[in-house]
């Protein structure tokens, strides 16, 4: 192997590999970026419409207060507690069934079990938190999760 | 050390050791948490001790890296570290702004530490791994980009080998690829999308390249084995890990919103992932086989070997064992998850890290190895670490899989804090291991005071026979 395989042809592996696969990524890249739109739901996310504005304001809340740090969203997160990504369909496509779990947490936690905080959200948050959650469950995300129990 | 400014290192690894401990004890809490709900609850809330968990691992290991390069760059560029005062400035700044940050984890509710941080003037909190303030992001990238300047400019000016242009060329790639830390637009998709080229592109790529030069540096060390030889291996190494690496990203693409190609661009690269650790493992055993040395460091030459099997475990089967799109469509985001990123990170990054701290610190100390009675004590922890992280990460695929067959795959699903309930049993064994790893972390820290006492009296040593290894290194 010394003579065969130098390591000057290690190291153009190294450079012409690292190079081509990083463009072949950007190209990959680029072909989404055309293709989410289809996709991603992103005509919902228009600030001059109500709609836009109340996901807008749920993501910021669902980014403030670190729902990510028990909750999966598209299966991202801790594992600590359910998968969000399709709680509106579970819920039976009712953001009035979310918000209402929201509210009913007790703020001192459930004896011996796990139990998500009372954030004492408004009533305007709480529907930003609904819609965004609603927007979550309309990305076309190619099937996911395998059921209603997500 | 050779160079008197490698001190800087010394810091680091300790700092770095410490927020390990940090790290270990919240991992605990957080297992306890699992099986006990309401524990702590709700002064620490699961999410903030998941936060310290996380943080401190990334933070940790950080550390780790930057100490590495500062005791490996100026031995291999043959000179002085270009500014020592500047390293030891960003040490402070960066333990000081952790600490900082994790005490706003702790102190107060995580929507008013995003309030008192100005976090609406530019949001970037609240997403896995990037809890961190946006005024800490902006002080990780200072500190980054002082760190690279002082790296870079040693290199520059020193004899340039391959294990530094390596090494320096993944510190670039860190610190380039954590500026997508700071985009968060609101459509969900875009976000997670460029959110994996920090986290993806950093563990599964240029950290591996980091990972492989610190490798083949305290290899070259301890084997003395030809620095052609390492050199070879080393690219090819790191051109595997990119190679599968960067396409590799599209097994986190998936189930977020892309399109369904990336199913097949995902499942074949990241399955070709195993490769550069299959590459590693028999580098190391080759490089320890053909050694032309024996090193009394053999504490060193056992983390090392463990790095290079454990990330192959971890990263390389474990990894593989969910990366195929249609298995990943049953095994995403559950406790299969959690398994596979325990043994990897531990297998990859912590224990590369452990190498170079027990490979530098006794030379940092002043001498080639530290006393066998505490070299046995580091072969301890290292064995107690190993095997109970194994097993947390058998037990974590056991309640792994029984939760996606209760909850995805049977044709009546359970709810999932119903299978939580069902999965108990795995949670506390993990629990257990969790704690027997702890002792092993105590281990670990109690030969660095071993250490320090058999050199102040090392003719106590002499009196009595030289317990012998358990580790057969």
């Amino acid at each position: 192997m010394a003579q065969v395989f130098t390591k000057s042809m290690a190291r153009n592996i190294f450079y012409g590999g690292s190079v081509f696969f990083i463009l072949l990524f950007l190209a990959l890249t680029l072909d989404t970026s055309f293709a989410l739109p289809e996709r991603d739901q992103r005509h919902q996310l228009d600030l001059s419409t109500e709609v836009g504005q109340r996901i807008a304001k749920g993501k910021v809340l669902w980014e403030n207060n670190n729902c990510i740090g028990c909750h999966t969203l598209l299966g991202e997160g801790a594992y600590f507690a359910p998968e969000l990504g399709n709680v509106y369909t579970r819920f039976g496509n009712s953001k009035e069934a979310i918000k209402a779990y929201i509210q009913s947490r007790p703020p001192m936690g459930i004896p011996g079990r796990r139990s998500m905080p009372q954030f004492n959200f408004t009533d305007e948050e709480l529907d930003a938190i609904a819609e965004f959650l609603k927007y979550s469950s309309e990305i076309d995300a190619a099937g996911w999760p395998p059921n209603i129990q997500g | 050390m050779k160079y008197t400014s490698q001190a800087v290192a010394k810091p680091y690894f300790i700092a770095a050791i410490g927020l390990f401990l940090a790290q270990v004890i919240f991992g605990i809490i957080l297992g306890i948490q699992y099986v006990i709900g309401d524990s702590l609850f709700p002064e620490i809330p699961f999410n903030v001790a998941r936060m310290v968990h996380t943080n401190t691992l990334i933070v940790w290991l950080l550390m780790g890296f930057m100490g590495a390069a500062y005791y490996l760059i100026p031995e291999e560029s043959e000179r002085e570290l270009y500014a020592p005062w500047l390293a030891h400035l960003t040490f402070w700044v960066f333990l000081i702004a952790a600490a900082l940050t994790v005490i706003g984890y702790l102190a107060v509710p995580y929507a008013r530490l995003a309030e008192m941080t100005g976090n609406d003037i530019l949001p970037t909190m609240g997403r896995e791994f990037l809890e961190q303030p946006t005024i800490t992001k902006v002080g990780i990238v200072i500190v980054a980009l002082a760190f690279l300047f002082n790296i870079g400019m040693t290199v520059l000016k020193g004899r340039k080998t391959v294990v530094s242009l390596i090494m320096l060329i993944g510190l670039l790639g860190l610190a380039l690829l954590f500026l997508f830390a700071f985009y968060n637009p609101t459509n969900l998709v875009l976000d997670k999308f460029y959110w994996w080229w920090v986290v993806h592109l950093w563990v599964e790529g240029v950290w591996e390249l980091i990972m492989a030069s610190m490798l083949a540096f305290v290899l070259i060390k301890t084997t003395g084995v030809d620095r052609e030889v390492v050199e070879k291996w080393l690219y090819i190494i790191v051109a595997l890990a990119l190679i599968t690496g960067i396409i590799g990203t599209g097994h986190h693409y998936y189930w977020i919103g892309t399109p369904e190609y990336w199913q097949w661009w995902g499942s074949i690269f990241s399955a070709l992932e195993p490769l550069p650790f299959f590459m590693m493992t028999v580098f190391a055993f080759n490089m320890v086989n053909q050694r032309r040395r024996n090193h009394p460091n053999k504490a060193a030459v056992l983390w090392a070997l463990g790095t290079a099997v454990l990330a192959f475990l971890g990263a390389g089967v474990w990894g593989f064992l969910h990366t195929l799109a249609p298995v990943n469509f049953y095994t995403h985001g559950s406790q299969i998850t959690a398994a596979h990123g325990h043994l990897a990170f531990y297998g990859a990054y912590v224990l590369i890290n452990i190498t170079m701290i027990s490979y530098a610190m006794p030379l940092l100390n002043g001498r080639e190895a530290n006393s066998m009675r505490s070299q046995v004590l580091e072969m301890w922890s290292f064995w107690l670490m190993s095997v109970s992280m194994v097993f947390i990460t058998l037990f974590l695929t056991a309640a792994g899989i029984l939760q996606i067959f209760l909850q995805r795959y049977t044709e009546t699903p359970l709810p999932f804090m119903v299978v939580q309930e069902k999965v108990a049993l795995f949670y506390w064994l993990r629990v257990i291991s969790g704690l027997v790893f702890l002792g092993g972390l105590g281990t670990y820290i109690a030969s660095f005071f071993v250490a320090a006492r058999d050199a102040k009296h090392p003719q106590a040593l002499d009196a009595g026979p030289m317990p012998s290894s358990p580790a057969g290194v």
